[in-house]
């Protein structure tokens, strides 16, 4: 079986009229969006508004009743299998009673090119330790995941995406439960990522960071409300749009002015 | 030389040595797949399975087919029926396993209820390991082996799939193919353990070991490594407290293996509660006398 390669130049996403269902619910409706490599897009919206499913949409994870997906070219299924797509979870979907160390999940972004009993190899150990060293858990790496900070946890599975060395990052959710210092510990990281070639699509409905952290934006809420610059997309009107009349959750200064 | 005679009265009965290996095969066997098991919170799916064998194992007695092929095919086939109820309907997944297995061992009950004596119901239901036959023991010898070496291969994109399935999937992992290894074993580990300690009982080798063994430890290999030894232990000290004290062998293992969870429940170094209540009583003492100093 021949796998389709990722073309070269090509956007990190490319969707277009996507449409999810879940039974009689509408998650995503004409949902088309381009994201160029090397960006970071930020992916605004309130709970419900259908980011988790639009990363699920990305990786395949959720059939699609029309429209298409492709991550640098490709069909998700064989994006998923050149390693191209690297997703840290929500805080809530992860058990963090499991037993495995913080250096066990990290691992496990080497598992897709590991053989058949992921049995690691010397490389991958290397790989494995210059992402702890990356993302500043060294020394942390024998802790049980749970036994990290909010902060720090965020860092372990961005790590895992690093070690996975994939091309696209989609971070769900990664500043909620998180404090300010870590919230730009993370800001920098991603950037850092973003200079050296990663594309990184972040949920978040923390509008605050925005404007710092993307190149990009999309508003969503069911379809996507806006996309662009972040100061185009987050003015008064779309954000009414998308928040309905929560304006004054929206800090001084951090939203346009048109 | 007393201890040793101890040890060794019993195996000079060809039917103890049977007995003994069958039961230490089953503990290594389920006590590995228990620790997956309850990572996964499929904790009533393996008392589903377990249940759900019984037509299986009643028919191989009658057609005299070996015991295995009946309770896997019953056991896997629950597992399918499961599934096909949980994608069809909006119900929640323990409803429908809650509606298969006890139609499945309703089944299985009115079979050995229409059939001559033959099939003992006691001995299914609860176990007769003290009369396994060299044939039953060879085929829980080699299921046993199969079953802990496919575990044991595939143990990293196990606790993959327990842990983080979407990250499983994300990197080109089969997950559907992974879960459906799991439950696979899962009814082999059925099959396997329920020579041992019979069909009502077996769930309880399921759960209990990696119960215990998650109690003691935060790193999945040594849970593994923990689960396996202390069930193997506790399934050879259930055998010689069945010798010695006469009563039901498959009783007395799963009664050590749940003392074995008792004594770390209350007493374990990591999070005994025995110690957990000292702590709370010492904390309450030191801020009483903090109380006290201004006065
Ligand atoms: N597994 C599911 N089954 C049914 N409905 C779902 C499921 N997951 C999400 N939804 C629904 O789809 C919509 C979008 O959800 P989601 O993508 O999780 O939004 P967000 O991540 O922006 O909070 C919501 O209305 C939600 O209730
Ligand atoms: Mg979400």
């Amino acid at each position: 079986m021949s796998l389709r390669q990722l073309t070269p130049g090509a956007d990190a996403i490319d969707v277009s009229s996507l449409r999810v269902s879940y039974d009689d619910v509408t998650a995503l409706e004409h949902v088309s969006v381009r994201v160029r490599a090397r960006t970071i897009c930020g992916l605004i919206g309130v709970n419900g508004s259908g980011k988790s499913t639009l990363f699920k949409a990305l990786m395949g994870l959720v059939q699609a009743t029309s429209g298409t997906v492709r991550i640098f070219g490709a069909a998700p299924k064989d994006a998923r299998k050149l390693n191209a797509v690297s997703y840290v979870p929500q805080a809530e979907d992860v058990d963090w009673t499991f037993p495995v160390s913080v250096r066990d999940v990290v691992m496990m972004g080497r598992y897709g090119s590991l053989g058949p009993s992921r049995r690691p190899r010397p490389a991958d150990r290397a790989a494995v330790a210059a992402a702890l060293e990356r993302v500043g858990l060294v020394d942390l790496q024998h802790r049980q995941i749970g036994e990290l900070s909010g902060g720090q946890r965020k860092r372990a599975f961005v790590a895992r995406g690093i070690a996975q060395d994939a091309g696209l990052l989609l971070l769900d959710e990664p500043f909620a439960g998180v404090d300010k210092a870590s919230e730009a510990g993370l800001t920098s990281l991603f950037k850092d990522l973003r200079d050296e070639g990663k594309t990184i699509l972040v949920s978040t409905h923390d509008l605050a960071g925005i404007p710092q952290l993307c190149d990009e934006a999309i508003l969503l809420h069911q379809r996507v409300l806006a996309h662009g610059r972040p100061e185009t997309v987050l003015t008064n009107e779309n954000l009414a749009l998308a928040f309905g009349t929560a304006l004054s959750d929206v800090p001084e200064g951090h939203h346009g002015d048109r | 030389m007393e201890i040793v005679n101890w040890l060794f009265e019993p195996l000079q009965y060809g039917f103890l040595t049977k007995a003994l290996l069958v039961t230490v095969a089953a503990a290594a066997v389920s006590a590995a797949l228990s620790c997956w098991l309850i990572l996964m919170g499929w904790s009533l799916m393996g008392d589903a399975v377990s249940h759900a064998v019984l037509p299986g194992v009643a028919l191989a007695y009658i057609f005299g087919l070996p015991f295995s092929v009946g309770a896997f095919v019953f056991g896997a086939g629950a597992v399918a029926l499961i599934g096909a109820v949980r994608s069809t309907t909006k119900l929640k997944g323990d409803t429908a396993i809650g509606v298969v297995f006890t139609a499945l061992f309703a089944f299985g009950l009115a079979i050995i209820s229409k059939t001559p004596s033959q099939t003992d119901l006691q001995h299914i239901l609860f176990g007769n390991v003290l009369g396994v036959s060299l044939p039953e023991l060879l085929q829980v010898l080699v299921l046993g082996a199969v079953t802990l070496a496919v575990l044991l291969y595939k143990r990293r994109d196990l606790t993959l799939l327990a842990f983080d399935r979407i990250h499983a999937h994300a990197i080109g992992l089969n997950t559907r193919w992974l879960t459906a290894l799991l439950l696979g074993l899962l009814a082999l580990t059925v099959v396997v353990g329920l020579q041992a300690v019979g069909i009502i009982l077996v769930v309880a080798m399921l759960i209990t070991p990696g119960a215990t063994a998650f109690l003691l430890t935060r790193n999945f290999d040594r849970m593994l490594l923990i689960s396996i030894t202390i069930t193997v232990a506790a399934a050879i000290a259930g055998i010689y407290a069945s010798y010695y004290l006469d009563v039901s062998t498959g009783a007395s293992v799963v009664l050590a293996q749940a003392l074995v969870f008792l004594a770390v429940y209350l007493l374990g170094p990591r999070n005994g509660i025995v110690w957990q209540w000292r702590r709370r009583r010492a904390r309450a003492a030191v801020s009483r006398q903090h109380e006290q100093i201004p006065a």
